[in-house]
Formats: C-alpha cells, structure tokens, sequence
C-alpha cells in the first residue's frame, strides 16, 4: 500500500538562496511526524509548499498517489488537507459556529446560495464538531474575543470540517499555556487515531514532540539531516550537535540515554 | 517622422510635472502608508501660489524666486496638515485617511476659488525659456526642453538624497520598520513632518512649473490626481524609479493616443494599467504588501439577523414612509425620492465595502452606468420606463464585470485607486463621447411613463424598488454566499485554506453591487429627466462613501440611515451656502477624526456597553490568550 | 541604581498584560528576565522604551523618571533595546543599519563605532555593504546589537538575543554580551534558555502570566529547582 503522503525531492530557492532543497519522506494514514529544526531551517516554506501556499521549484508532492503540486491551497484542501496556522487565522467577525459553518458550506459546495440563511446551516454537524475539541459551550460567543487556546481548538475544528486525510498544523500549541498544549495534542492525537487522519506537525516545544510524534523529521539549512522514531533522533549526535544541544531545552524523562 | 518625434518630445516634457507629483505621493505612501488624495490639491495650489509670486515679481529672479518660494509655502501648509490632521488618524484604517484627505481637496477647491477667482489664469512665461527651438523644421518650446532635462534631474537628486544622507536612510528605514527607527532614538513624528513636506513640495513644484505651459484652473486637481494615481500603480506604490518610468510612459502615451484615439485618449493608458496590474498587481517596480492592514467593516460583535421586534420598526418605517405622499408637497416628495435612490446606491456600495471588505472610491460609475443604459434605451430604442428600468441597469452590471473582474485582482488602496481610474475612465468616456452621450450636455428628456409621473406615484415606484433592493441585499449578507464574502474579507489565508475562491467571490459581490448602484441610477434618470456626466464623476463616488461611512462602517444596517442624514443634510447644506464643498470637505474631515464609527456604529456601542459592563480586569483566561497572541505575533 | 522599575501594569487593548511588574538593574550587571513564551518578557522590554500605549506604573532610568517619555526620547538617553525578532532592516546595507542607530557620543559611556562593532562581531566587518535581508540569522543578530550599540546606550535591553540560533552562535553570543559587559554596559536580557542565561547573568527575575515570581542570583535559583521547575519549561 503507498503512503497517504509522498514527497519526493521538494526543492524551493528565493533569489539563489536554497530555503528548502530535496525534502523527501512519506506519512500513512493514522500516524504522527513531527518537523522540527532551527529556527529558518525552511520549516515553514516546507508546509507552505505541501498546503499549496507556495509552488516549489522542484519536486513531487503526491497525496494518496495524486500529484497536487501546483493546485491553489483551495484545491488542495478539496482534496482533503486540513490546516492550522502557527498563528492562528479565523473569521474574527463571525461567532464560534459561525467559523465552523462557514467550512462545512465550502465542503459541501453550498457557498454560492444566494438564499437562505447561513447561520442555520449545518448546526448539528458544526456542534459536533465543536464539542469534538470540547468548543460546544462557547458555540455562540464571538470569535474575536476567544483565548487565544480557545482559538486554537477551533481552527482544529475548522480544519476537521472537510473529513480531512491529513492535517498540516503549523507550530499548533505555539503560545499556549504547558497543560493547554499537551490537552491540545492529546486530542490531536486521539482524533488522528480514531479516524485514520495522517498528522504533519512542526513544533518548537520537545516535550510535544517526544510525547506524541510516531516519527521525528530534522531539518537544518533546508535539508533533512535525520528521520526516524523520536528515540533514534534524540540519539543521534548530529541533530544534538545542531538542534537539541545538552538536552537542557527539554524534560529529563526525555532524555534518557542522552549525555546530560 | 520628424512629427512622430517632435510628439514624443511634447510627451516627455508633460512627463515632468507628473513624475513630480507622482514621485511626491510615491515617498509619502512609502514611509506613511498614506494615500494622500490632496496630492491633486497641492499640485494645484503650488501653480495658483507660483503665479500669484511671479507676476508681482517680474524678471528671472523674481519668476524662478516665486516658484521656489511657492513651492516652500505649500510644503509648510502640507506640514501643517500633516501636523493637525493625519498624526490623529495614522492607525485608522486606509479608507479614512483616503476620506480624510479628500476632504481636504473638497475645502481646497473652495478656498482657492475665494482667493483667485473661478476665472482661469494665465501666468507669465519662463524668463529665459519664452523662444522656441526648432526641430525637424517645428517648433519646439525651448521650456520643454527645460522641463525634460529636469525630470531625470530631480530622479538623481532624489536618490542622492536617499541614499547619500542619514535623513534618507533613515526614511528608508522607517519605510520597513517605524516602531524600529523610534526605538533606536529617532523622532520618527518629524521624520514623518518632513517626509510629509518634502511630498508635497514635489507636487507644489510640479503645478509652479506648468504656469508658463497651460492655464490656471480651480479644476487642475482633480485632472492630475486621477493621472498620478495611474502612473503610481503602473510604476508601484512608494518606488520613485517607478513613478519616472510610468509617468513616461504615460504621458507619452497620452501624447500618442490623441492621435490614434483623438475622443477617449485616456482609454489607451487605463488599457496599459489594467495590463501591468494583471502581470504585476504590484506595479512595474513595487514590491508585493507584506501584512495587509485589517479590511473596512471588520467588526468583532457578530451580524444578527433582525429579530421580532426590529422587524416590525423596520415595517412601521417603510409604512411612514409610504404615507409621506399624503401630507408631503412636491418638493418634499422629491427630495424623499432623492434620498431613497440614494439608499439603495449605499447600500449598494455598503455591500461591496463592508460585507466585502473592499472599499470602492469609484462606485458612482455602475450607478452613472445604470442611468446612462435607461437613457439610451429611452432615446435611441424608445423604449417605455418599466423596460428602460429593467434593462437600464444591465449597463451597470456590464460595467461591474468588466472592471470588477480587474479590480478584485488587488487589495485595499490598490483596489481603492484602480476602482477610482476606472470610474474616471467611464466618465471621460460620457464626456468626450459627445454624438453618442450629449458630453457635458448630458441626455435630456427620460421621463417616466404616466402612471409613475407625478410626484407621488414616483415617490411610490421608488420607494417599492428600493425596499426590495435593499431586502435583497440584506438577505444576501445572512446568505451562505454572504458569509462566503466575510470569510474572505476576515482572513484570506484561512478561506483560501477551506476551500473559498477569493477572487470569483469577491468578483461576484462587485457585480452584485454594480448592479444594484447600476438600479439606483436607472431612477435616478427618471427622477431628474436627465442624465450628465456628473453621475458617475468622482464626487459622487465620495458621496457613496461618506454615507456608509456616517451611518458606520461595521454596522450591517448603517448605509440606510447614513444615506438618509447624509442627503437630506446635503441638500439642505446645498440650499443654505455658496461654499458646499468647503463645508462639506469640512464635515468629512471632522467625521473621520471625531467619529470613525458612525451613527448606527456609535448606538450599537452605547447598546452594547450598557448591557454588558466591562469585564474586570484580572488574569481571566482570555487576558492570558491574548498575551500569548500579541507575543507570539511580535 | 540604573534602572528601576516598579509596578508596571501593561494592557493591550481589553487584556491586561503586566501585573505590578518590578525590578532593578545595578550598573555593569547583567540581569536575565526568565519565563515560558508568552509571559511577559517582551511586553516588559516594550513597555520600558514605551511602546505599549495602555501602561502605568514608574521606570526610572539613571534616577530620571523616564516613564512619560516617547520611545526615542528613553532611547536618546542610553536605554538601548534589541528586540525579539532582530527587525534589521532588510533593504539596508550593514553599514547603513549603523548609520540609523547613530547617536552623538554620552559622557561616561563606551563610545561604539562601526569600527568597533566589526572588532565584537568579526562577520559583520566582511559583509558591510551587504543588504540585511541576505545574511543568517546568527549575522542579523549580530547586527541588531550592534546597532543598537551605535546609540552608544549605558544599558540595553536583549529580548531574547539565543532563540533561534545554532548553538555555536549562541556561545558567541555570550562572549559578545560579555565583552559589552567588560565595557561597563548594564544589561537585562530575556530568555527562555536557562542554560544561557547561566553563562552570562549576575541574576535573575523570573515571569510567568504577567507577574515576577521570583527574584535573586543565579546561584540562589539554581539552589531552588522547585522554582525553576514550576516556572520555567526546561
């Protein structure tokens, strides 16, 4: 069976500088690869070329065997790639389920209505959605004035609406509280198992990553210098010499087997 | 040949004053991201003030003196301006400066017509420059030799300056980062005055050196502005180099034009612009806008439909309405009349401005569209009122296709400026198309058809379109399409990421709102019996604007009761003063700085406030989100 | 004292930021402000310089009260401030980045010229006519120190001056900060890099959801790991 995501030598320069160069590596369905690297290693140009944000130089990106390479963000996510951003981009004028409805219009081809009342449409499936990411209390409340956490689940929630096969969540617990993050990615995790949903997530915090990752990506200077489980690339020298240093940036429960 | 060349010089010289006055308005946006509209007036006053000075001072010092001290004085007016007006509003959004500084070319016109008179002046020839010289056995003025060799001149002069003094450098820098340039020990608020003045120094020197080339009128401003903002998103916003190459290429094009396309020249470089505009939204030599600034209408109290209760205040308003003919005399009924058209014009706009977030500054072309399609169908098929109010419209719905299908392609005042070329390119085509629209004698004549012809069954016809109208747009903004168009006015990043096409949704909300505008102007036509070029020329556009403005621009309701207060206080204004446009530039100014949320806006906060009291201040879960947003955004 | 400040209170618009926030910096100490993203540290820094427009409370600087003042003003009296993302400026040169930082020399203070900048930061001297927007990120952090240097300030305010960067660069980093240091400059960094902040600083604040919760030497934090473990996610 071939992967839910194939991508194969991504390559994206600005002005004769490589942001990104050969990028190759495979997600199925159900589980979870962290990417992770310094800060201006070509994290975000990466994601931005996989949603579709950015056309790449060079390259495959290939979802479930069909190239998408190329298609506006729209007609990427048609295909079912769901996406948050590090930071977070929401209908600020609409309520809660306002947002939530919104997407569920656009996956099922209602947009165009010229008729009819929007906010009516597709409650039962937007509250379910809501209460899937534990937003169903505050279904009615403005979008502009939620916690930023809040915010943060309900762009998970906006993300699910098109019964996505992989979701791309840039930075997802970025400003959050420690105990919002890891509640935040336990859900992430639960809903990605449950419903077979390959994740894509990049992430400064390790904690996160050796918590919840099946597999870990490294890139540094646009290149991936090491995949693999989150324990093989805590192990390897060159991403501690480059990336994760004497193991002081993360939980000591991690760090078994390191030097420090 | 020689007659080709001799063209293309007379080109290059017009291209002078352009670039000088496009290059002024190019440094300003750069650093203050400010569009300043009252560029056209200092330009304007620049010439009026030059031949004020050089025909009280005769000889080369006195001419080449005045025009420099012209220049000065109004580079210290611009200052002052700069000073008390625009350092109150520079974190509103575009829309209001854009107001704001119309406004100030509204007060403008009106003074210079007190100070010098409405009568066009000539000013004295250059000294020293009054021969001509010949080339290719014509003549050539030798001032236009002057004023080509001044254009690369000025351009080198003003590179020096950016790039030579730490003044420049410093400006550069704060083009990118002002909040960086403050914090490392710069007074970034004289920064600004000076860049301010330097702008319009520019445009006052651009106006000073036409006197010896064309007459002085009070209507320069308006002729030049809609040129350099051509020529400024040909060459991109806030690049110098930019504004030279398009003012070229502009003016050359103007020069050629006339005599390939003697009656409609200005169509030639609008056909130009939209060209550039679609390989590079940015211009020739701009650069893409990093974070655009929030969209007009962005509110974060979430649009109810009405309830129960409303519905019926609304019903009781339309039946108040409809009794008007019984008590109402003529005029009264006309003025109603007048009003309600203008209702649905800004509701109309309010569509596109607010629900779209787009702000139109040429708005009036779909409703002048609409009047002139009743018109012709009135005059050359003969068509009765019921078909020339059916079809009429459609002329505006064309327009909106057409124009909108370029607009929608740019952002904020890109779009402003390219919405406002094309409104003008639709009114020099109504006013220099004299066999086929009357020109300035506009089309005389449409009147409605008997049964709708007095006052009172006009009032009615009127008054039934215009509540369907604006239900319908109404009903449009609750439509899942609605919600379509504010997802992509909220965030462009989020609705491109679930799936909404931007463009083809805003496209269609600029022809939805052409088409209603395209309507309003349809009865406007019947209204007056008439058509002219000023229904689709710029002060109509601004009068659009200032009414959803005055209602507020957040509200979903606001472009009714703005359109109401607004007109009737217009027309009474008009009635009452010979200075109307000083006073209402007046009262767009005080507007935009003392109640940038309208009356509709400013009810709905007092509502708001007294039934939710303030939340407490303390460490709630949302003070702690936010601080975790504004410092992961830093 | 060079700088003290006392309750500080910070809002953006209907959030409050800063709670009460203290704190004090001896002349040619190096002070590090610590806590998790998000908890202050850069809303502290911008509302010293002034660039939080909703903030009460009192900043004395060198015995000044300073907390009325516009930014430049603060700025144009030795408070120099670096801020989080580097915000170089990207179509300058190098040399130009300088030249926006410039202020006349101060009495009693290091007198720093681009010269002297490429002696702290040998890369900078070898790319001045290079455009700031075409180097690394360890080379853009170098140069907005450096150009804040140029202001020739007695104290500088580092926001964050380690994240982001290889951990090579972050070594010279702190030998960079500690040459300042040796030059008689106050320093307050803010860091989430505990590891870092141990290298270069005298002492320590740590902040956590708008409020300090801690203050004393590195010596007597590194004595209370429950602190450090309750505040700080490392």
């Amino acid at each position: 069976m071939s992967a839910l995501l194939q991508v194969e030598g991504l390559a994206k320069s600005y002005g004769g500088v490589h942001a990104v160069r050969g990028v190759s590596f495979a997600l199925d369905a159900g589980t979870i690869l962290a990417l992770i690297g310094p800060n201006g290693a070509g994290k975000s140009t990466c994601f931005n070329m996989l949603n579709g944000q950015i056309r790449p130089n060079a390259g495959s990106i290939k979802l479930e065997g069909q190239e998408i390479v190329g298609l506006p963000p729209r007609a990427v996510w048609r295909r079912g790639v769901g996406r948050t951003f590090q930071i977070t981009a929401t209908f600020p004028s609409m309520t809660v389920r306002e947002n939530v409805q919104v997407a569920l219009l656009s996956f099922h081809h209602k947009l165009w209505a010229m008729v009819g009342y929007a906010g009516a449409a597709h409650r039962p499936e937007a509250d379910r959605l809501l209460a899937l990411v534990g937003m169903e209390a505050q279904a009615e409340r403005p979008c502009g004035e939620l916690a930023y956490g809040d915010l943060k689940r309900l762009e998970l929630a906006i993300a699910l609406a098109n019964n996505p096969k992989l979701l791309l969540m840039d930075e997802p617990t970025a400003g959050m509280a420690p105990k919002e993050r890891v509640d935040l990615m336990r859900l992430t995790a639960k809903i990605a198992r449950e419903k077979g949903i390959g994740v894509l997530f990049t992430e400064h915090d390790m904690d996160v990553v050796f918590e919840h990752a099946d597999a870990v990506m490294v890139l540094n200077r646009g290149e991936l210098i090491a995949t693999g489980t989150p324990e093989q690339v805590r192990r390897d020298p060159q991403v501690r010499a480059i990336y994760l240093g004497e193991g002081l940036l993360y939980d000591a429960k991690h760090r078994e087997g390191s030097a420090a | 040949m020689e007659f080709l060349l001799v063209q293309a010089l007379s080109g290059l010289a017009s291209a002078a004053s352009l670039f000088l006055v496009a290059s002024g308005l190019s440094i300003i946006f750069g650093v203050m991201r400010i569009v300043n509209f009252a560029h056209g007036a200092f330009y304007m006053l620049g010439a009026y003030v030059a031949f004020t000075l050089t025909d009280r001072f005769a000889g080369p010092l006195g001419f080449w003196g005045g025009i420099l001290v012209a220049c000065l004085v109004v580079a210290a007016v611009g200052a002052l301006m700069e000073m008390l007006l625009l350092r109150r509003i520079y974190h509103a959004p575009e829309l209001f400066q854009l107001l704001a500084t119309f406004g100030v070319t509204l007060m403008v016109e009106d003074i210079v017509v007190l100070i010098w008179g409405a009568e066009d002046l000539m000013g004295p020839r250059a000294p020293g420059f009054t021969g001509a010289v010949t080339v290719f056995g014509r003549l050539v003025p030798s001032y236009d030799f002057l004023l080509i060799a001044l254009g690369p001149i000025v351009l080198g002069l003003l590179w020096l300056l950016f790039h030579g003094t730490r003044w420049g450098v410093l400006v550069r820098a704060a083009t990118q980062d002002r909040d960086m340039v403050a914090s490392l020990g710069v007074n970034q608020k004289w920064l600004f005055t000076s860049v301010f003045a330097l702008g319009v120094f520019l445009a006052a020197l651009g106006g000073a050196l036409q006197i010896p080339r064309t007459t002085v009128s009070h209507a320069m401003d308006l002729s030049i502005i809609v040129e350099v903002f051509v020529v400024v998103v040909i060459g991109g916003l806030g690049s110098v180099t930019g504004a030279f190459v398009a003012a070229i290429l502009v003016s050359e094009l103007n020069a050629f034009g006339i005599l390939v396309l003697p009656k409609i020249s200005m169509v030639m470089v609008f056909l130009v612009m939209a060209v550039v505009l679609v390989v590079r939204p940015w211009g020739l030599f701009g650069k893409p806008e990093g974070t655009p600034r929030a969209a007009a209408g962005l509110s974060i109290r979430p649009w109810r439909p009405m309830s129960a209760l409303e519905r019926m205040g609304v019903a009781v308003a339309i039946l108040v309405a409809a009794s008007l003919p019984v008590f109402a005399g003529n005029y009264a009924l006309s003025v109603g009349t007048e009003i309600l058209v203008f209702v649905l014009f800004a509701a109309s706009l309010h569509f596109l401005m607010t629900v779209g977030g787009l702000a139109s500054f040429g708005h009036a072309a779909y409703f002048g569209l609409g009047a002139y399609g009743a018109a012709f169908m009135v005059k050359f098929l003969g068509a009765p009122m019921e078909l020339a109010l059916l079809v009429g419209p459609l002329l505006g719905l064309a327009g909106a296709v057409l124009f909108g299908w370029f607009c929608v392609r740019l952002s904020g005042v890109y779009f402003a400026m390219l919405t406002l070329a094309f409104a003008q390119i639709a009114w020099s085509v109504a006013f220099q198309w004299v066999e086929v629209t009357g020109g300035d004698n506009g089309m005389l004549g449409i009147w409605p058809s008997k049964w709708a012809s007095s006052p009172q069954g006009f009032f009615w016809l009127t008054l039934a379109i215009v509540v369907i109208g604006v239900g319908v747009l109404r009903m449009l903004v609750f439509s899942p399409f609605g919600y379509g168009l504010r997802a992509a006015r909220d965030s462009t990043l989020r609705s491109e990421a679930i799936g909404i096409d931007r463009k083809s949704t805003q496209w269609a909300a600029f022809i939805v709102a052409g088409t209603f505008a395209g309507i309003a102007g349809a009865l406007f036509a019947f209204l007056k019996g008439s058509v002219f070029p000023e229904n689709l020329a710029i002060p109509t556009s601004v009068d659009g604007l200032v009414m959803v403005l005055l209602g507020g621009i957040e509200t979903v309701s606001g472009a009714v009761i703005g359109a109401i207060v607004y007109k009737a206080l217009a027309i009474w204004l008009m009635s009452k003063t010979e200075l109307s446009k000083l006073v209402l530039g007046g009262v767009i100014v005080v507007l935009v700085v003392a109640f940038p949320k309208g009356i509709v806006g400013f009810l709905e906060d007092l509502r708001h406030r007294r039934r939710r009291p303030p939340a407490p201040d303390g460490a709630g879960p949302e003070a702690a989100g936010y601080v975790a947003k504004v410092e992961a955004a830093e | 004292m060079k700088l003290e400040v006392s309750g500080l209170n910070s809002h953006y618009g209907p959030a409050h930021i800063l709670f009460d926030v203290g704190f004090e910096v001896g002349a040619g100490e190096v002070v590090a402000l610590l806590g998790r993203n998000g908890a202050g540290k850069s809303t502290t820094f911008r509302s010293v310089v002034g660039l939080v427009a909703q903030r009460t409370g009192q900043i004395r600087f060198e015995g000044e009260d300073v907390s009325r003042l516009p930014t430049y003003e603060v700025v144009r009296r030795g408070l120099g401030y670096v801020p989080e993302d580097r915000r170089i400026f990207t179509e300058l040169t190098v040399e130009e980045n300088f030249t926006v930082g410039r202020q006349p020399p101060r009495a009693g203070v290091a007198t720093w010229t681009p010269e002297r900048i490429y002696e702290l930061f040998p890369n900078l001297g070898e790319m001045r006519k290079r455009p700031g927007g075409q180097m690394s990120g360890g080379e853009q952090q170098m140069l907005t120190i450096g150009r804040t240097l140029m202001g020739n300030p007695s104290l500088v305010l580092l926001d964050e001056p380690s994240e982001g960067l290889a951990p090579k660069i972050v070594e010279q980093m702190a030998d960079a900060i500690l040459t300042m240091k040796r030059e008689g400059l106050s320093i307050v960094i803010s860091e989430q890099n505990l590891h870092f902040a141990k290298l270069i600083s005298d002492r320590a604040y740590i902040i956590e959801k708008g409020r300090i919760r801690f203050s004393g030497t590195m010596a007597e934090l590194e004595a209370n790991p429950e602190v450090r473990d309750a505040y700080l996610a490392v």
